[in-house]
């Protein structure tokens, strides 16, 4: 899939809209014995590889399930510590899930109301005046591409980086945010978008 | 003025990092640049935490050989390996500045594209 995702601010940079349309996950169960050879850390609410990629499975993959059992954060689905489970060599050998985790509602906002400051200091930090913000964010990975309107929403699109035509998309979105969602006389202005 | 620029690319370019890893894993380069309508700012991140960021108008793809070049062949040799530079200080060095500006002189996009 081109496009990865579309999420659309409000001016105060809110998340009021957000479609995910990933292609399904590669995930990677293998099955360990002690000791482990990848280097495990907590990262946020998750535990996450930080050195040790091998064989599908790359740093900055989260830990998704132990032994068919899918983890929550960063204990196991019986509320035992990952870390310390898998320091302990008798519950091994243990099978385990890899996988890009996948971001949940919270991380999204947070998300969002970040890039809602990069953006405006990227306009501030302008070698030249009269520079809008950021218009197109890249990585190895992605490309993140935004279009401020003039009442001050952005409309964001993640896409494949190799993608063209996101303008045109942007506008598009744009133009049927305009039509359903400002046109419709239930919806309030900057609330999130049902 | 001069500091708050550079504290503010610093907090933006972390920050656009940490923003490019949470939405994906990175692959290799991570966070590569990003561009508005009047510059495009260049980022390179190296293994042992040095950062750095260059700032060119919009004609310009990537700077990525530009960095990596500067990061390798002036900064590795003129101050990392400088006895007398003290690590993470702020570069004093004159030779350093001197070979830098004359590099990004002879960068082909250096100059005003003509109109």
């Amino acid at each position: 899939m081109a496009i990865f995702s579309v999420y659309v601010v409000n001016k105060a940079g809110g998340l009021i809209y957000q479609l995910d349309h990933y292609a399904p996950r590669a995930d990677t169960e293998k099955t360990f014995s002690f000791p482990l050879d990848l280097v495990l850390r907590p990262h946020d609410e998750r535990v996450v590889v930080a050195f040790g990629q091998r064989d599908g499975i790359r740093v900055g993959h989260a830990v998704l399930a132990i032994n068919g059992a899918e983890v929550n954060g960063r204990f196991t689905a019986d509320g035992k510590d990952v870390l310390e489970f898998l320091g302990n060599p008798a519950n091994y050998p243990v099978s385990i899930r890899f996988g890009r985790h996948r971001l949940s509602s919270n991380e999204k906002l947070m998300l969002a109301s970040m890039f809602h400051s990069l953006f405006a200091i990227g306009s501030q930090l302008s070698p030249e005046v009269g520079s809008s913000g950021i218009e197109m964010l890249e990585t190895d990975t992605f490309k993140l591409h935004c279009f401020q309107t003039l009442t001050g929403i952005k409309f964001m699109v993640l896409a494949d980086p190799r993608q063209t035509g996101i303008d045109a998309l942007l506008r598009k979105i744009y133009e049927i945010y305009s039509d359903f969602a400002l046109k419709n006389p239930f919806y309030s202005l900057e609330m999130p978008i049902r | 003025p001069q500091d708050w620029e550079g504290r503010g690319i610093f907090g933006n370019s972390r920050n656009s990092r940490y923003f490019s890893g949470s939405l994906s894993c990175p692959r290799r380069d991570g966070f590569v640049s990003f561009h508005t309508s009047k510059y495009r700012l260049h980022y390179l991140e190296t293994p042992s935490g040095l950062r750095l960021v260059l700032n060119t108008d919009l004609g310009v793809p990537s700077a990525r050989e530009a960095l990596q070049h500067i990061y390798s062949n002036l900064f590795v040799e003129l101050v990392v390996k400088n006895p007398l530079c003290p690590p993470r200080a702020p570069v004093q060095s004159l030779l350093f500045r001197q070979r830098l500006d004359a590099f990004v002189r002879s960068l082909p996009y250096f100059g005003p594209r003509n109109p």
